[in-house]
Parts: C-alpha cells; structure tokens; sequence
C-alpha cells in the first residue's frame, strides 16, 4: 500500500508541475507579458517598472523560479481591480463555490444513481428509454442555457424564485439544478453501465445460483461493485464542478469562484484570471490523488496490486 | 426407486435480438440420474454443455428460452415451477459450482460472508451460527486454518483455496444434485488432483449426486459413473463410464478417446479430429457431426440419426453405429 | 496488404457500414440543414445581422403582440433582426465547431500515433503533458488561453483545438499501441520499412475510424464550450453573431421577459448538439466498438 501512495504521490506533484509550467510558459511566451501583467492603462514607465520587476528579460528557467518560489509562498499576486492579494480574494470566495458544487453533486447523485440502476435492472424497457433521454438532454444541453431558461419560467413567468445572489436556500435551487443536470447525466450513464457489467459478472451468476432473492443480489452484490467506478468519477466531478461553474455562477450572479473569474476577465484582471486557473487546476490533481487512495481502500484488490 | 433426475427431450433455444435467428443450444436432451451417482457430461466448447446446466438450474439469460422438454427432479418437474419456488431449491437441493472461482466470488467480501449468505438465505440460520458453519465448512473442504481464513478475502486465497470456497458455497445447505461446471479447468495440474479427491471424499459423505461437466476424458474416467457425450447440442452416446470407454459407438466418442495419448505410443503421432465443431447457429443438415465422421454415408448428410438402444444403458445417435433400432427405451 | 489499399479499403467498409439501419436521419438531416444554412446564409437571411436600427429594438417575434412580419423572429437590443443573426451564427458555430474539431483532430491524432508508436521518451512526455492538460477542464483552460492571446474568431479556433487535441491522443495512443502488435505492421518492420513510412500507410489509415468518431463526438462539446466562451465575452467578439454571444445579450432582457432572445439561440445550440451527438453516438456503434466505452 506504501509503495502505492508513494507512487501515486509522484504522479501528482509531476502533474502540478506541469501545470504550473504550462501556465507560465503560455503567458510568458505570447506576445508581451507585461501587458498583460499590468494594469490595463498604464503608462510606459509602469510597463517598464513592471519588466525590471519580474525580471522579464531574464532567462525563462530563471523566471520560472522566480514565479515557483513566489507561489510556493502563497504570493499569487494583487488584483487589480479589488486591491487584495489574490489568494484572500480565492479563498473568500471559495466556500461558496463548493456550497454550489455540493448541492449540485447532491442532486446528480440522488438522480443519477438511483436512475442508472433502474435503467440497468430493467433494460431495454421503459425506464431505461426515460433515463437515456433524460441523459442525453443533460450531456448536450450546455448549463447555462438551462440556468438562463429556468430564471425565465421560475422568476420571470412564475416569480416563485430568485434570479439571483445567494441569499437562501431557494437561491441555490436553479444555479444547482442547472450545473447538476450534466453530471446527473454522466452519473447515470456509468452507474447504468457499470451494473450491467456487474449483473453480468461471475459472482452475481453465482449469487443467483444460490438461490439467494433477486433484491439481495442487487442490493448487495451488484451494488456495492457497481458503485466504485461511480464514486470516484463523481470525487473528480465535484472538483471540475467548481471549475466549471464560472457560467453558471455568471448567469445566477452567484459569489463564487467562477464568478471570479468572470469579473478577472472582464475588468481585464490578469492575476484573478491567473491564479484562479492555477488553484482550479491544482485541486484537481489533488482531488485524483486523494480518490485513487481512496479506491485502494474500497476495493481490497487494488491495494495489493500495485 | 425412482431416479433423482430425470431429463427427457430437452430444447433450449438462443434467440437473437431481432428474432430472427434461433440457436439450438441443447436440442432433444434426454438422460437420467440416480441418487449418490456421477454423471459426467463431456464436449467440446459449443457445445452446449453449460447451457443444459444452466436449463437445468433455470438460470439462462434473457436471450434464451426453453422450448420443450421435462426436467424432473425428485419427482417434481422443475422447468414450469414458479421462480419463487425454484428460488428455494437452488442453492438448497440444486448446487452448481463455476469453472473460475476467482470470478465467481465477490471480491468486496469475505470468504465466509459468502458462504454464510446462503445459509441465511436458506435455511434462516442467524447471523453467528451461519458465521461458526462457514467455519466448519471450510474445515470439511479441507482448508488449513479455516477460523482465519473465514474472515479473509478472495484475493487472499490461493486458486486451489478458492475453488474449495466455492465448493463449500455448494454443499452448505446440503443439497442432493451438485452440479460442476468444469471445475478444475482453472487450477493447475497438481492442484486438479487433490480437488477432484475432495469432491469424491465429499459425495461419499453425504451421499450426494453429481454432474460432472468437463472437456477432460481422464476426470470422467476416474470420477464418473455415468457418460453423456454431447456434440452440437445433442446428446451423441450416454452410458455406463466403462461401457462407453471400452466400446464407443459413436465415431465422435471414438475420436475423443483416441486422441487421449498413451503412455508407451511415443512413436505415433497424435490424432487430432478433422475439422472444427459447427457454428451452432448454422449447423449442417442430418447428423451434425457428418462433415467430420470417418465413417460418413448419404443417411448422415440427409437426416439427424434418433436414439438408438446399443446394450443395456448404453445408447447412441448414429445411422452407423446403430442403424436398426428406432426410438429405444432407455434404461 | 500495404498502407494504401488498407487505406481505401477501410474507407469503402466505412461507407458500407453507414448502410446498415438504425441510421439517424433526423440529427443527420438537422446537422445538414444547419450547414446549408451556414453556406446559403448570405441568400437566405433578409437582414444584415451585424447593423440594427435603434427605433426597433427587442420587438418580440411576429405571432406575438407587438411582433411584425418584417421581423419573423423579433429583434435583439439594438434592433438587430434575429433571424438573420441566427442564420449568420450558425455560420459562425459551423467554421468555428468543424474547424477547431479538425485542428484539435489533426495535431491530437499525429500526437497520439507518434506516441503510441515509438513509445520511450517521446511517448513519457507526451503522455505527461496529455494527463495534465487533460485533468484542466476545458472551459477553464479556454477561458485563460482567451485572457491571454484575446478573443477573435481565429484565436478561438486555435485555442479549442489546444484543449481539445488531448482527447484524440489518448484515445489514439491506445489504439496505437494494440496496432502495432498486429501482423501486417510486423511485416512491414521485417521488409525494412522506415518508421516514418509505418506510421503514415500502416497505422493511420487504421486509426482513422477512431478519429472520426471522436470527430463527430467532439463536435458538440466543442460547440458548447465556444457558445460558453462567447457568453463570457471572451469567445467571438461582437458584432459578429455567434449562438453564444447572442445569449449573453438576451440575458440584459431577461427579467423584462424577452425571452426570445434567450430560448431561440439556446434552441440552436441544443440542436446542433444534440444531433451531433446522436450522430456521434450512432458513428462510434457502429464504426468502432472498442470506443463504446468512451
């Protein structure tokens, strides 16, 4: 299991490494930095300042260093708009983000599992037609028209519903269901396939054989198995969700990170838009690390493979 | 007495999604057992030996369907039986065993959860009591340490250790028919021995009929009392094990035991059967097994060869080996 | 059999298996549709979507009061006619979605082979690069890469298919690898073909089908994280119509209950999506079942 996690570990921080460089390598190396990096309306001289400052004219490897050390200290630079350190501003944010993501992840489980199975369980039929239309509806239809629409029937038209902020619990309601619908789709997809793999596998022919009743063999051998694949996938997705979401938290006006971002581009706020590509991307890989683990302790299998 | 397990006619069909094509996965199967003895069903892959077990457990996939026939198992027909009474004997009076352990026990749980589920399922016995039986079954499969290794997962256990699992799952409620498809195709060699030991030590104990399906001409000689050599679907030549292997009727049977290599024929080459065994979705007219027989004549391509009564138990379907009589009793 | 006659020959089995039932007329015919309207849009639409005159704004569609039959489907908020700005977008969802699918295809694919095929440093590398651009979710990746070379009609191309080229290569890269195991490329190393040589007649042509299905697969997701790019502003820039720029305008008469302007583009949007997907979904049955997994 050590050997494991050790591995697993090098993995991730390869991968952020990456990723920082990636970053850094696309702002540095298209056209002028420091134009970006940058008030928009500064002068000459503060672009100047601003190529001393960063060292713009040193070697890359060197401005990399440079850039590395200085996020390893937490310093993701100011924005320009609000005047605070980057990082504050993220973190400020970030709660509600995640409210968002949790309530959204909530109604994709609740929606998507139970609908995977049913559409598994009793293939082919009814159900199973529901659920795929159900799924392809959420995987093409992008969230934000979705989000857009619900605001014109359930506040315009109906007025039962806020439109926007983030006030109470009805405020949630939309921008969830409207960021959920995708992955409730993905959720009940994998969970529909992964049964039917499950129902059709050994142990289950088995469990059959022995006569134990049909509800017990789903429940408890089907389901459990069924479930890893589905589990994980939705650990991942929470973590894009908060990423993802800059659309929705834009139309809903909702506080969080997304939105964050939205306003780093639209006030032309370099570092917002930076660091909060950075800290998406970087918890991402973090969150693959942390799921892969935990798949090793769900499945005993996996542990000793490695 | 009356047999414990009696078979007449069976057909079970594979239709495909549209319903347009039909596979004759077991067609007209007819055979007996009786109680405490070893039938071993012997044929090639295709040829239909696991659905007929299958049949028999009712347990087939959606896209096949019974067509006709009995199946009568101490003296109750199985085959119109609501599921929820086939339910309480499968497991119970009716076992079967799978050919890869590995695959047929859940890995996310343990050895004797899975042997204790049947248990409770069956016979109600309470969560500790079921618990100390899996203990004890392991014990009679013959496991060393079987009170460490009844909390211990699949994974955990050598393939031998498995498949004795798997057959402590099927003896656990005590049933009169154990059904084993194919059960040491997947251990190695040494291991092959000391299973087979055990499954007879175990018959012997309880007294229990079994059906032994395999490929593996020298488990049926040393484990069964009864063959039935099956080929497209049907069943070729069935009939006392030394019956069968020292006078064998039917040409397919013949070639089945003469490919078997002795010790002592270094010098000859191995005989291999001509050919392959048929689609069985496009099977060839009259006898299936024609376009391969040595011994071929006009009737074999025209018409399928009936049952034909050869000695006392033994019979076959070939329009060679037994041309003359016609719809023979059997036994 | 050498690279050239597989090739052809797995083009003519592709078009044979587009025979076979189950074909979706209808996506495939509202996708053709949508194209004819992209090519023809300068006959067919009756305004220029790009000019509005300031007297005649948000006028709703024609069957409503208020609507006129000058303006079938109403006007946005600077009286721009909407029709022709829906036809004239779907011009732009066409060059920009079948474009950066292509571009994401092209360098995904040669990735993806070059990878798979010689392995080592090259394949560690790419792979490396592959992983963690794939972990970034494509709209962030989108929305930084528009920050920082800003947003035009060209750079949106670029960029989708800078994000989007990961998922050919791993997929490609699989299939690569089992390929190179089969027999013919076998005996094309033992006649002492160079690996260049390999890689274009032997393994291309057979990663091909892959390509495609992931093609028409890609199609809509890429149509999707534009239109979110454009609602942003960071996508195409205005005054040219896209779906996505469209609904970022509808969404000022939202709350007046304008709500042509929200639910006619998004409608666009959802049927080019859909159809490609259901074109896609049908493709990969189909032409490839290894990828039913995707």
């Amino acid at each position: 299991m050590k050997r494991f996690i050790v591995k697993r570990l090098g993995y991730a921080i390869l991968s952020l490494l990456l990723l920082s460089l990636t970053i850094f390598l696309f702002v540095r190396l298209t056209g002028d930095p420091a134009v970006l990096l940058v008030e928009p309306g500064a002068s000459k001289e503060d672009l100047a300042a601003i190529h001393a400052q960063l060292g713009l004219d040193r070697p890359l490897w060197v401005q990399y260093g440079q850039f590395m050390s200085s996020l390893l200290r937490g310093d993701l630079g100011n924005s320009f708009y609000y005047r605070t350190p980057v990082l504050d501003l993220y973190l400020s944010r970030l709660p509600y983000s995640l409210l968002l993501a949790a309530a959204a992840m909530a109604f994709s489980l609740l929606v998507g599992i139970p609908t995977g199975i049913l559409a598994a369980v009793r293939v082919n039929r009814w159900w199973d037609s529901v659920g795929k239309l159900f799924a392809l509806l959420g995987l093409s239809l992008p969230s934000f028209w979705v989000g857009l629409v619900m605001i014109l029937f359930f506040s315009v038209y109906l007025g039962w519903l806020p439109s926007s902020g983030s006030g109470s619990a009805l405020h949630v309601i939309m921008p969830a269901f409207a960021l959920g619908w995708y992955f409730a789709a993905a959720h009940m997809r994998l969970t529909r396939s992964s049964m039917l793999e499950v129902l059709g596998s050994e142990y289950v022919k088995l469990a059959r054989l022995k006569g134990l009743p049909e509800a017990l063999v789903i429940a408890k051998h089907a389901f459990k198995n069924a479930l890893i694949p589905v589990l994980t996938l939705a650990g991942i997705n929470l973590v894009i969700m908060v990423n993802v979401a800059v659309v929705v938290e834009t139309v809903f006006a909702w506080p969080g990170v997304g939105r964050l971002l939205y306003e780093g581009i639209s006030f032309r706020d370099f570092p917002v838009v930076q660091a909060t590509v950075l800290i998406g991307g970087a918890m991402i890989v973090v969150v693959n690390f942390f799921v892969d683990i935990l798949y090793a302790v769900i499945d005993p299998r996996i542990r000793y493979e490695r | 007495m009356s047999p414990l397990l009696e078979v007449s006619g069976l057909c079970t069909q594979y239709v495909s999604a549209r319903g347009t094509r039909v596979t004759r996965a077991v067609d007209d199967v007819s055979f007996t057992l009786e109680a405490g003895r070893t039938l071993g069903i012997v044929g090639e892959s295709g040829s239909g030996k696991t659905t007929l077990a299958l049949t028999l457990m009712r347990l087939l996939p959606p896209a096949a369907r019974i067509a006709g026939g009995s199946v009568r198992f101490g003296g109750e027909e199985l085959l119109t039986k609501p599921e929820r009474e086939m339910r309480a004997i499968r497991g119970k009076r009716l076992a079967m065993i799978l050919q890869d352990p590995m695959a047929s026990l859940n890995p996310l749980f343990t050895v004797g959860d899975q042997i204790a589920e049947t248990l409770r399922a069956h016979e109600s016995t309470p969560r500790r009591a079921a618990w100390k039986r899996a203990g004890e079954l392991l014990a009679a499969v013959n496991i060393a340490a079987p009170l460490r290794r009844v909390g211990e997962y699949p994974h955990q256990l050598s393939g031998g250790m498995r498949q004795r699992v798997v057959g402590a799952i099927g003896i656990s409620c005590g049933p009169q028919l154990l059904i084993a498809d194919e059960p040491t195709t997947s251990l190695d060699v040494t291991i092959q021995a000391q299973y087979l030991k055990l499954l007879g030590d175990i018959q012997r104990e309880r007294g229990l009929a079994m059906i032994f399906i395999t490929h593996n001409l020298g488990i049926v000689a040393r484990m069964c009392d009864q063959v039935a050599v099956m080929y497209a679907g049907r069943l070729v030549e069935a009939g006392p094990v030394r019956s069968i292997f020292n006078e064998p009727a039917h040409p397919y049977t013949r070639a089945l035991i003469e490919s078997i290599p002795k010790f002592g024929d270094a010098t000859e080459r191995l005989t291999a059967i001509e050919g392959q065994p048929p689609d069985p979705a496009a099977l060839p007219p009259g006898c299936a097994f024609h376009p391969r027989c040595p011994y071929v004549i006009d009737r074999c391509r025209a018409e399928a060869p009936p049952e034909s009564q050869l000695a006392r138990q033994h019979h076959a379907r070939c329009w060679v080996a037994a041309p003359a009589t016609v719809g023979a009793a059997r036994g | 059999m050498n690279g050239s006659r597989a090739a052809s020959l797995t083009v003519a089995w592709r078009f044979s298996a587009l025979r076979v039932e189950g074909f979706p007329w209808i996506p495939t015919a509202i996708l053709g549709t949508i194209a004819l309207v992209a090519i023809f849009a300068n006959v067919l639409a009756p305004y220029n979507p790009e000019v509005g005159v300031l007297g005649d704004r948000f006028r709703p569609p024609a069957w409503q009061a208020g609507g006129s039959e000058a303006h079938l489907l109403g006007t946005d908020h600077v009286g721009r006619d909407v029709l022709s700005r829906l036809i004239f977008g779907a011009r732009v969802s066409m060059v920009v979605g079948f474009t950066a699918v292509i571009v994401a295809g092209i360098l995904g694919t040669v990735l993806g082979i070059l990878s798979g095929y010689l392995g080592g440093w090259v394949d560690q590398v790419i792979m490396r690069v592959t992983d963690t651009w794939l972990a970034l979710p494509a709209l962030t990746f989108a929305i930084f890469l528009a920050a920082v070379v800003g947003p035009s009609e060209m750079n949106i191309v670029i960029i989708l298919g800078a994000v989007y080229w990961t998922r050919y290569a791993r997929v490609i890269r699989g299939e690569v690898l089992s390929l190179r195991e089969r027999d013919f490329v076998r005996l094309a190393i033992v006649a002492g073909c160079s690996k260049k040589t390999i890689m274009r007649r032997h393994i291309l042509p057979n990663v091909l089908n892959s390509a495609i299905v992931l093609g028409t697969l890609m199609l809509g997701v890429v149509i999707v994280t534009e239109a979110a790019l454009s609602f942003l502003g960071v996508g195409v820039p205005p005054p040219k119509p896209a779906w996505g720029l469209m609904l970022a305008d509808g969404k000022k008469g939202l709350m007046a209950g304008y709500w042509w302007l929200t639910v006619l583009p998004g409608l666009c949007i959802m049927l080019m999506v859909l159809s490609a997907n259901l074109l896609g979904d049908w493709l990969r049955v189909k032409l490839d079942p290894q990828l039913r997994q995707l």
